[in-house]
């Protein structure tokens, strides 16, 4: 489904991203951990199209698609979907209102026609059910005033309505509480399917107990420096970083 | 890919979609002020001698006043002289029915959305319309009639209810207030008149719209609104005019005049032209608008969407008479180009108990510079008065400016004052985010605008609120990157 080559990708001048591959297929989890400031959120802005990252060398490709080409609202309607690890608040813009907004852009885009408030309806109810949001916060102004952990379930609520290919969950365990964490996972879990993947940004193997993943990646200094299953994680619990650092230098 | 910033730079240049002009045969006044001309204005519109004088009085005391020089913003040159008092259209000076009415006059209107034939109009909405100098046609007005509320031109109020007028007229906006007020009581063409009587809730929204058409004019409307006790009515103006390389004067007059337990509520729609990118061109919008809560409970409301103008200079203020009134005004501004808003409201607690509310939004983008400017006067009788006021700016891009200037001025320890301010960015990031879910920059923006506005739109009559997020949408097309 994606497949990223040798990509190079940076700020201004400095480059952030250092020669990065990674393959995932349909049905996959991947999980991407890594030490702060290592480039995983970077790598997230540059699936999703933020502007201020240059990508200077290698390729992005979704579905046979050139992802690069693409300005960040029609890959977003070719199926990325990204929760960021800060949501944006913006203030007098309801929750849902902006939901069936973004919903609709991407069917137009689908060439399939507008939700009707009823369907739309409808179909949020299920989804909040689904992954546990509260109604109250549905029609309150995005984002605004929720608390951290608040915010991060309206992305996975975001996630649940607009049904990506591609979700890219960036720490979005960060801030959670405990039943929050399993909710959430509990949610992701009953979304996954064949015909979508995720990657999954976390500092925490908690997370990956309840998601659980068929790779773990780990990304230091914008490179996928090792590779493993579900025990890489509990490894790099255990023994932190620095060996892995140790290991590609030497 | 377009970023978010080219995007912005481009609504800051778009273009003005009401800037036709309508070719109509029109009796055009020729350029200068004196006497004569008022008295020409006075005649051709078959006044009694006390208005006459009335004008006079008012044109003898503007001989004498200065532009103001307080505001924001360099004031223009203002040549009087090189102004067009009079222009109406010739073909017949009242339009009993619609028949009489020139086609391309209707053919205008249609093309602004606003169908003069009653079973077009938008259901529940009376529309006085006034072209140029002159009131061209009211709706509704029968229906309105069976239940004694008076809305007609204003030349018609003279003759039909001059003791109305004759009792009300500057009552509330003497021509004493401002240069342009006594400008405006001199040679004031022609404008709305609303009555509605004791214990009357008026069915409908009342509505006049405005188009400036001839070259070379000004127009000097007036409008004269009063609720008896009681009573209640809801009142939306709106206006456009064409592009034209030069500056037209638009200096109009509102009074309101509020008894016991009415309310009135006042919405302005404005979208007059408001110059090219370079800031060539483009409507003078200074305008004086005020209303008096006389009785007790009384209420009244000012709600003003402001897109448009070169300039806007407007402090639509309430005098909060009667204990317990309560006055309000919600605000939203938008500068692009070289737009410049200098705008707000003054609020005079007089009585006691009395309670104001006041919510400005500017957004200001390109060059755009957005002021609100306020006044809060607190007397010394008014004991327990209270004011909220909040003032937030938006701003899009880097060239342009907001700018508050809040005043209080309190002779009572017993009063309550709040204030609150914020300003923020248009943030790329809060674009991206939007992006992010499928929406393209130009859709963000105008949710994100929207969203900021939203509380103020939501003020407006329901027929308008839709017409008014379009509005500020279009009015920002091209300013976000
Ligand atoms: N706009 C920017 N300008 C300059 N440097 C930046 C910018 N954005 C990110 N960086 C730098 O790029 C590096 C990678 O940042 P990134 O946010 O991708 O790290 P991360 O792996 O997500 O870290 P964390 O685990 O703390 O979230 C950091 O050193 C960061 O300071
Ligand atoms: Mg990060």
């Amino acid at each position: 489904m994606l497949s990223i080559k040798n990509l190079h990708a940076g700020v201004e001048e400095k480059e952030i991203l250092k020669g990065l591959n990674l393959e995932v297929k349909a049905g996959e989890v991947h999980a991407i951990m890594g030490p702060n400031g290592a480039g995983k959120s970077s790598l997230a802005s540059v699936l999703s199209g933020r502007q201020n990252y240059e990508v200077t060398e290698g390729s992005i490709s979704l579905d046979g698609k050139d992802l690069l080409d693409m300005s960040p609202e029609d890959r977003a309607r070719e199926g990325v979907f990204l929760a960021f690890q800060y949501p944006i608040e913006i203030p007098g813009v309801s929750n849902i209102n902006f939901l069936k907004t973004a919903m609709n852009e991407i069917r137009k885009y689908k060439g399939l026609e507008a939700m009707t408030a009823k369907e739309f309806l409808a179909l949020s109810k299920e989804k909040q059910k689904l992954v546990e949001f509260d109604a109250k916060l549905v029609n309150r102004s995005l984002n605004e005033g929720f608390s951290g952990g608040e915010k991060k379930r309206n992305e996975i609520f975001q996630l649940a309505m607009l049904e990506p290919k591609l979700s890219i969950l960036d720490e979005t365990d960060s801030g959670l509480d405990i039943d929050a964490l399993r909710i959430v996972s509990r949610g992701v879990n009953k979304l996954r399917s064949k015909d979508n993947a995720f990657i999954i940004i976390t500092h925490y193997q908690r997370l990956l107990d309840y998601i659980v993943p068929d790779f773990v990646h780990v990304l230091s200094d914008g490179k996928i420096v090792k590779t493993g299953g579900k025990e890489l994680a509990l490894e790099l619990e255990e023994r932190g970083y620095d060996w892995i650092k140790e290991e590609t230098v030497s | 890919m377009e970023n978010s910033t080219e995007y912005l730079e481009e609504i800051a240049g778009k273009e003005y979609e009401h800037g036709f002009v309508t070719d109509i045969e029109m009796d055009i006044l020729p350029p200068g002020l004196n006497e004569d001309t008022i008295r020409f204005i006075s005649k051709k519109k078959e006044e009694p001698e006390w208005l006459l004088e009335w004008r006079l009085k008012a044109f003898h005391a503007f001989e004498k006043m200065d532009l103001p020089g307080w505001q924001n913003f360099k004031m223009p040159d203002m040549n009087f002289q090189g102004i067009s008092y009079y222009a109406a259209p010739s073909s017949k000076p009242k339009y009993d029915s619609l028949d009489q009415v020139d086609p391309e006059l209707l053919a205008t209107f249609e093309k602004l959305g606003i169908p003069l034939s009653e079973q077009k109009s938008l259901a529940g909405v009376a529309v006085d319309v006034v072209f140029d100098s002159v009131s061209v046609k009211t709706t509704y007005k029968e229906e309105l009639n069976k239940l004694g509320i008076i809305f007609c031109s204003f030349g018609e109020a003279v003759k039909e209810h001059p003791e109305l007028v004759k009792q009300y007229l500057g009552s509330v906006v003497p021509h004493s207030d401002n240069i342009f007020a006594a400008l405006n009581a001199a040679v004031f063409s022609d404008g709305s008149f609303v009555y509605i009587p004791k214990g009357v809730r008026c069915p409908m929204e009342l509505s006049t719209y405005f188009r400036i058409n001839a070259q070379n004019t000004g127009q000097f409307e007036r409008t004269l609104i009063v609720a008896d006790k009681e009573a209640y009515v809801s009142y939306l103006e709106g206006c456009t005019a064409p592009m034209r390389d030069e500056n037209q004067l638009h200096a109009a007059v509102v009074e309101i005049v509020v008894m016991d337990n009415a309310e009135v509520k006042y919405s302005t729609v404005q979208n007059w032209y408001p110059g090219d990118a370079e800031g060539k061109g483009g409507i003078y919008n200074f305008v004086t608008k005020r209303g008096i809560c006389k009785g007790a409970n009384a209420v009244l409301s000012w709600t003003q969407v402001e897109t448009g103008s070169a300039i806007t200079w407007k402090y639509p203020s309430v005098i909060l008479q009667g204990d317990n009134s309560y006055g309000e005004f919600y605000s939203v501004a938008v500068t692009k180009g070289k737009q410049i808003a200098d705008t707000g409201t003054k609020i005079y607690h007089l009585g006691a108990n009395t309670r104001s509310r006041i919510i400005s939004k500017g957004i200001s983008a390109g060059n755009g510079q957005n002021s609100y400017r306020g006044l809060v006067q607190i007397g010394s009788k008014a004991d327990n008065a209270r004011n909220f006021t909040q003032c937030d700016s938006m701003l899009i891009g880097d060239r342009c400016g907001a700018h508050t200037f809040p005043y209080i001025e309190s002779r009572n320890n017993t009063a309550t004052l709040e204030h609150e301010a914020t300003t923020s960015k248009i943030g790329e990031d809060q674009i991206f985010y939007l992006n992010a879910r499928g929406i393209d920059t130009e859709k963000a923006v105008e949710m994100i605008v929207n969203g900021f506005a939203k509380e103020v739109l939501n003020k407006l009559p329901m027929e308008f609120a839709v017409e008014a997020q379009k509005l500020l949408a279009i009015s920002l097309e091209g300013s976000v990157g």
